[in-house]
């Protein structure tokens, strides 16, 4: 298994932090699975070791945790959320019509490896709904028609810089430019 | 209906979060005064802050709407063993969303109200267990807990008292049954997240490593800090007697304007809710349902009515428009409030579809610990997607209530309970959608797919 440095440092970093070190695999496991795409048996194995373990403490994570991968997802992974406030505002047409764009179904990874579409439960984003993660990014609202347009931005490379297609996470990043922005107040002493 | 005029939000918890001119770092949580309670309750005695949170009457927020200040009490001080706080952040009951706006928007306040509980409860290490889809919603917490580091109010000697607690951001991974305080203890160990058997010992007295523990919701949290601002006595007055305090309702589904509202406990009933702050149900659809309190909660028939005496003896009469949004109301109405995830169905919603949607939720999310859970989630998801998929049989109805009854009361947490009070309560309110779907097995025009 070929990690990084830069993964191992702050694995080992991680570890300390916790009362006992068996409470460290999760987020052992969300580090090299952001690396690697996946968490195989050598990867178990690897941990385990690490955690003084036996490689089933850490296989049995794996394959209980949704988010938990034994293989990768594609290289752009889109996750649709499923469940019924979402569902009430059109998410099974979303998914489709993403699935028909992108070329892959719901819990598939494309054939090139591109892309994957998951269906999600519950992403606590229901006022908003339905809610399409890309990666790690989430977009709200995006209905079958928006979905079509995400689909044809992010085949084209263009929706991180889409005005069109903000996504939550980077609204925040816009809040505190804002802030950044007005901050040079005289401070009240 | 009352002719009183529309309610107005009182924001506590959400002062700040949707200000533009406010962002999640320190300095514009300082400018507003931030972390002057912890500055507060670090020269008080630890247990006088319990005093005040036993005083407020604050319930909890996650949705059991257990008294948060008589989980502290139940804490075991005597037995040497260090004490654990944990946040629950794992906010995944389907219909609820308001943690996610305090965790990306308003971090500090968490993390003031986390020090100030960790000081009373005299806790060395806490811990955030944040659901992992939360991505950036993990990386501000670190960050702010750095800023709060480095200020001292948080990790070693804080505020240079004797006081130190460590502050640690913990991801799921995806598992809705983390949100189970037991379930999570069991996860934040490293290990499959099966809830533990309770009673005789809760997690105050065996928890995070047998040892005793604090699991508050976020929202819970954050209220303890403002409990410290005001006094328990005074935020006992915010809401009403037994339901003190805002709560942060989130409306999802077929309103006009969905959102997350926070408003005085009682200040508003369900119908003014829907109607008058979310603008109403879309042009031309009328009311058919409403599950109260994310979707573990039992449903609401828009027709039915409510009548009994309350626990102070007055009697009441409800329409489910009338049901306050408090947390007696919705229980006074056979159903409960929950996280505060309010999910309105219109006329066009086939429920039928609903309830395979939240079938399939639960099947999905079920550890597999006890039997009559893993096997009964799984059967009232095949039941209802067959159902919609054509093959809808006039023993159904009776089949799935079977099965739902049959996993409540029988499960080592309260999931069976979550898993069995849609279908019991579906299938006793709208019986007749089971059965017209033996005739009509297709979906109409104007109704979304949901499964």
């Amino acid at each position: 298994m070929n990690l990084s440095e830069e993964t191992i440092l702050k694995i080992d970093a991680l570890i300390p932090k916790y009362p006992e070190k068996r409470s460290a695999a999760l987020m052992i496991i969300h580090l090299i699975q952001d690396e690697l795409g996946a968490i195989d048996l050598e990867a178990c194995e690897w941990i385990a070791d690490k955690l003084e373990l036996q490689p089933i403490n850490i296989q049995e994570l794996i394959t209980f945790y949704p988010m938990l991968r034994e293989k990768p997802w594609g290289k752009k992974h889109i996750r649709v959320c499923r469940t019924l406030p979402c569902a009430l505002r059109g998410s099974y047409a979303t998914c489709q019509a993403l699935e028909k764009k992108l070329g892959v179904k719901e819990g598939h990874v494309r054939d090139d490896g591109e892309y994957s579409i998951e269906f999600m439960e519950c992403l606590a984003d229901c006022g908003e709904g339905p809610v399409v993660m890309v990666d790690e990014e989430t977009y709200e609202n995006v209905d079958s028609g928006k979905a079509e347009e995400l689909a044809d931005l992010l085949k084209s490379g263009k929706l991180e810089k889409s005005k069109k297609f903000v996504s939550y996470e980077n609204a925040l990043v816009q809040d505190t430019s804002l802030e950044v922005a007005s901050k040079p107040k005289p401070s009240k002493k | 209906m009352s002719n009183k005029s529309t309610p107005t939000e009182r924001r506590i918890i959400l002062k700040n979060a949707d200000d533009p001119n406010y962002s999640n770092k320190i300095g514009c949580y300082l400018r507003e005064g931030g972390y002057s309670m912890l500055k507060k309750s670090c020269k008080m005695k630890p247990e006088d802050i319990g005093a005040e949170v036993l005083k407020s009457g604050v319930r909890g927020r996650g949705g059991a709407g257990f008294p948060a200040g008589m989980k502290w009490k139940f804490l075991d001080r005597k037995s040497g063993k260090p004490i654990y706080l944990i946040c629950n952040a794992d906010e995944s009951e389907p219909g609820t969303f308001k943690d996610r706006q305090i965790i990306h928007k308003d971090p500090h306040q968490l993390i003031e109200g986390m020090m100030i509980a960790a000081y009373a409860i005299q806790a060395k290490q806490a811990f955030i267990y944040i659901r992992a889809e939360f991505f950036e919603g993990a990386r501000i917490l670190e960050s702010a807990i750095a800023e709060a580091k480095a200020k001292g109010f948080c990790g070693d000697k804080i505020l240079g008292s004797d006081f130190s607690c460590d502050l640690v951001v913990h991801r799921g991974a995806g598992a809705y049954i983390c949100g189970e305080e037991t379930g999570l203890i069991e996860s934040l160990e490293g290990k499959r997240p099966n809830p533990r058997i309770k009673p005789p010992y809760f997690p105050a007295v065996l928890g995070l490593y047998q040892c005793p523990t604090i699991v508050n919701n976020v929202e819970t949290l954050c209220n303890v800090k403002h409990i410290m601002e005001i006094g328990g006595d005074e935020f006992a007055k915010i809401g009403k007697p037994n339901n003190t305090g805002t709560r942060i309702w989130c409306v999802s589904g077929q309103v006009k304007k969905p959102g997350y509202y926070e408003f005085e406990c009682g200040a508003l009933t369900l119908g003014e809710m829907i109607y008058d702050v979310c603008g109403g149900l879309l042009p031309g659809r009328s009311l058919q349902a409403v599950i109260p309190g994310g979707s573990s909660s039992k449903i609401l028939r828009a027709d039915e009515r409510f009548s009994g005496k309350l626990k102070d003896g007055t009697e009441f009469d409800w329409g489910v428009e009338d049901i306050p949004l408090d947390f007696d109301g919705p229980m006074a109405a056979g159903t409960m409030s929950g996280s505060g995830g309010i999910i309105v169905m219109d006329d066009t919603v086939d429920m039928v579809e609903a309830m395979a949607n939240i079938n399939a939720f639960y099947a999905h999310e079920s550890c597999g610990q006890c039997t009559p859970c893993r096997e009964g989630s799984l059967w009232m998801r095949k039941i209802t997607q067959r159902m919609c998929d054509g093959g809808a049989r006039e023993e159904d109805a009776d089949l799935l209530l079977s099965v739902a009854n049959q996993i409540e009361g029988r499960t080592i947490c309260a999931f069976g309970e979550a898993a069995a009070w849609p279908t019991q309560s579906f299938i006793a309110k709208f019986r007749d959608r089971f059965e017209e779907k033996v005739k009509n097995p297709e979906r109409k025009k104007s109704s979304l797919q949901l499964i």
